[in-house]
């Protein structure tokens, strides 16, 4: 099950971002991959908004993980200046997983099998254009398909996929 | 007054526990904890008992590393009967230049390094407010992956330096995020321009002169808007003293700029030696000085936190 979506602007990707931490709720797992400078932290302020938190979101590449406290707890975790999945082992990830928190982590793809969980969102972020990104998203198999269709509707997003539903 | 300090370095933790990252050896920084205490006592020539208390980083960082070395200082101030200060590692950066010389308050203070791009307002000691910080990426950050991307190698700050001297910093026009906006900063969009500059002319980017350029120009965006606001800053709040910290103050384009811009202004500039621009331990352990000076110390139930919050001042 996966979808495609294109955002034309910064401002449309945190919206997706926003609706789709609505529709996940708390506990909920995202793994975002793809290139440099293609709104994964964008993505991950409209998770913030979406949970009530006002702070700003900035980049945890360098500090690993960034606690937030909204409606509940917000990791926001930064995999880029880790090896492999032997360094985020050592991060202690687990642990950030165990609780009722989102937990969000950029450059999912160094984790190798370790973000593999049945509630994980997985994201992967291409740019196609000066502001347009296309976002392919496999949500886990218990989403509700309406609640989902209806939010992307509502949203007015431009859904260029949409396979295996 | 430093008697000793001593630094388990990023390459000696990569030798011992043979990964990239060191804050992530939380675990094993215990075991250099020790025998790096030991040597500071031995260089210092003293011991715990000569010490009036014990200074530790509490925020902000990666908890579980904050939580070893608080965990630490907890066991031997306890053990020793000594006063604990938990200090903010930010706050530590600030003051860090008082290691080399005193500055006279007030003054802006801009703390900028692969982590943290933040502005303060100074009026005495860890008497801070915070003016401006970014609201993405933090400049050092910017450095790292602009290098990664044009294939410059690890760590982004110095190779970046070093090449931007070959290049003309007006070659390609680069956005300058934020700039007249306030006293925030933004860097994600620099960065995504310099992504958007290698999708269209990655092939020129093989002529050495023409990265040079790019690498100059990029280096210029970022140098023009940390010293733009925090000039400004200064400016607005009638302080004509700049000090400038953490691991960007390095860099030499930025110490040349910072300085022509503020003596134009009639400013002081005071950059830390390279040194205690990097993080340290002594820096930390001046800030738990002065504290424990004026009768503040913390009880043993003292917390870690990931994040810190100051007073805020808007433009």
């Amino acid at each position: 099950m996966r979808f495609v979506v294109r955002t034309h602007s910064p401002e449309e990707t945190r919206l997706l971002g926003e609706i789709l931490a609505d529709l996940a709720g708390e506990g909920a797992l995202f793994a975002l991959g793809g290139d440099l400078g293609a709104g994964k932290t964008v993505f991950i302020q409209g998770v913030a908004r979406a949970l009530g938190i006002d702070e700003v979101v900035t980049s945890p590449t360098f500090t690993l993980v960034n606690e937030y406290h909204g409606r509940c707890p917000l990791y926001h975790v930064d995999l880029y200046r880790m090896s492999g999945p032997v360094d985020v082992w050592d991060l202690g990830l687990e642990d950030y997983l165990e609780g009722r928190g989102v937990v969000a982590v950029e450059w999912a793809d160094k984790a190798g099998e370790l973000l593999d969980l049945p509630l994980v969102w997985k994201l992967f972020f291409s740019i196609s254009g000066k502001e347009e990104r296309e976002i392919e998203v496999v949500p886990p198999p218990e989403v509700e398909v309406s609640k989902l269709k209806e939010a992307l509707t509502l949203g007015g997003f431009e859904v260029l996929e949409w396979r295996g539903f | 007054m430093v008697v000793a300090q001593a630094l388990s370095s990023q390459v000696d933790i990569h030798a011992l526990f043979g990964g990239v990252v060191p804050e992530l050896a939380a675990r094993k920084h215990l075991e250099a904890l020790y025998p790096l205490t030991l040597k500071v006592l031995e260089e210092g020539e003293t011991s715990l008992g000569d010490l009036d208390c014990i200074g530790v980083t509490v925020k902000p960082g990666l908890v579980p590393s904050l939580l070893v070395g608080l965990s630490f200082a907890k066991a031997v101030a306890f053990g020793k009967g000594l006063p604990l200060v938990g200090v903010d590692h930010l706050e530590a950066h600030v003051f860090s230049i008082f290691l080399k010389e005193e500055v006279a308050f007030p003054f802006v203070g801009l703390v900028v390094s692969g982590g943290h791009t933040s502005l303060f307002f100074v009026e005495g000691y860890g008497d801070m407010a915070l003016v401006g910080q970014t609201r993405d990426d933090a400049a050092g950050e910017a450095f790292d992956k602009v290098a990664k991307l044009l294939g410059l190698g690890y760590p982004g700050g110095p190779v970046i330096d070093r090449m931007a001297r070959k290049g003309d910093p007006e070659a390609v026009e680069f956005p300058r995020p934020m700039l007249g906006k306030g006293w925030d900063f933004s860097f994600s969009g620099l960065k995504t321009a310099v992504v958007q500059y290698v999708r269209e002319h990655g092939e020129d980017l093989k002529d050495s002169r023409h990265l040079a350029h790019v690498v100059a120009s990029f280096q210029q965006a970022v140098v023009d808007v940390l010293v733009d606001k925090t000039v400004d800053a200064a400016r607005c709040l009638e302080v004509p003293r700049i000090v400038v910290a953490g691991g960007v103050a390095a860099n030499s384009a930025l110490r040349r700029t910072m300085e022509e811009r503020a003596k134009g202004e009639g400013m002081e500039v005071f950059f830390p030696p390279l040194s205690l621009c990097m993080d340290n331990a002594a820096m930390v352990a001046f800030v738990a000085s002065y504290r424990f000076a004026r009768g503040e110390s913390h009880s043993l139930d003292l917390d870690v936190s990931s994040r810190v919050s100051y007073p805020r001042i808007e433009p």
